[in-house]
């Protein structure tokens, strides 16, 4: 293992974590709800009550980089994978976190801090096969 | 209702931003936080820290309320159940995020960049998540 010390981004990337546990905190604390993308994602394409506010959320989550690139003239993004590659990588996304409850934000941020188990052990997973994924590809 | 959507939608933004600011809408950058056996790039565990720390020390002095401020009830789940669904759903979910680089909060916030690779990973996982829910009955 070598330090990418190149990009190394840690308070951008230390900031950006306390904006995103500050959005959580306020969101149960003013909705009464988990900040969950991936389950506020699934519920939005139900065609159930209380779907409003999630699609609101959403709305919300995609304005962000737009408010960010006035603010500071530009997102670094650089796509890892081919169209045929993303499409099965989303699907993969979409049937995992739903199967698992929850994603990045709902398990790693939201449940670990309020110390769930499910959380804790699901963070542990989704990482760890992501690093094994990665390690894969890399092969090639 | 009206407050609780206005809310919803401010949340999202902060939440957006800060993606944007952690640098988790870099598929590069994501792959490299999870290549721990050649370049890493730990940036991203930082996130994890600031946000866990911030929804920690939050979610306590939240819970002391008996109510949320727009709405009659706390929404959340108490299971401690570790059950298969979990921990396949979890790895299924890890390996898509390796190779896409995305996962479902940032997929979304860079749909404001659309283009059709992220387009294309939105709308699959939206039918993976039909799926899912489908296959968790």
């Amino acid at each position: 293992m070598q330090i990418d010390w190149a990009n190394l981004t840690i308070l951008e990337s230390t900031l950006g974590g306390v904006l995103i546990g500050l959005a959580a905190v306020l969101l149960m604390a003013f909705n009464g709800r988990v900040m969950g993308i991936s389950g506020i994602a699934g519920a939005a394409l139900r065609l159930s009550d209380g779907r409003a506010w999630r699609i609101a959320f959403l709305v919300g989550t995609i304005c962000g980089p737009i408010l960010f690139t006035m603010l500071f003239g530009g997102i670094e993004m650089e796509m890892v994978a081919s169209l045929p590659l993303l499409a099965i990588a989303g699907l993969l996304v979409g049937v995992g976190t739903a199967l698992g409850s929850g994603c990045t934000s709902g398990h790693g941020i939201c449940g670990i801090s309020r110390f769930s188990v499910r959380s804790i052990g699901a963070t542990i997973c989704f990482v760890a096969t992501g690093m094994v994924s990665v390690f894969i590809i890399g092969l090639f | 209702m009206t407050k609780s959507l206005f809310s919803a939608l401010i949340m999202g933004l902060l939440f957006g931003f800060g993606l944007a600011l952690a640098g988790m809408l870099n598929p590069a950058k994501v792959q490299g936080f999870l290549d721990i056996t050649r370049l890493w790039d730990p940036s991203l565990a930082f996130v994890m820290v600031g946000g866990i720390a911030v929804a920690a020390i939050g979610f306590p002095l939240v819970a002391r309320k008996s109510a949320p401020i727009f709405g009659e009830a706390f929404h959340l789940s108490d299971s401690v159940k570790l059950d298969r669904p979990l921990f396949i759903g979890a790895g299924l979910f890890g390996i898509g995020w390796g190779i896409g680089g995305l996962c479902p909060g940032p997929a979304i916030a860079v749909l404001s960049l659309a283009f059709w690779p992220v387009i294309i990973f939105v709308g699959f996982m939206g039918l993976g998540l039909v799926i899912g829910a489908k296959l968790k009955g």
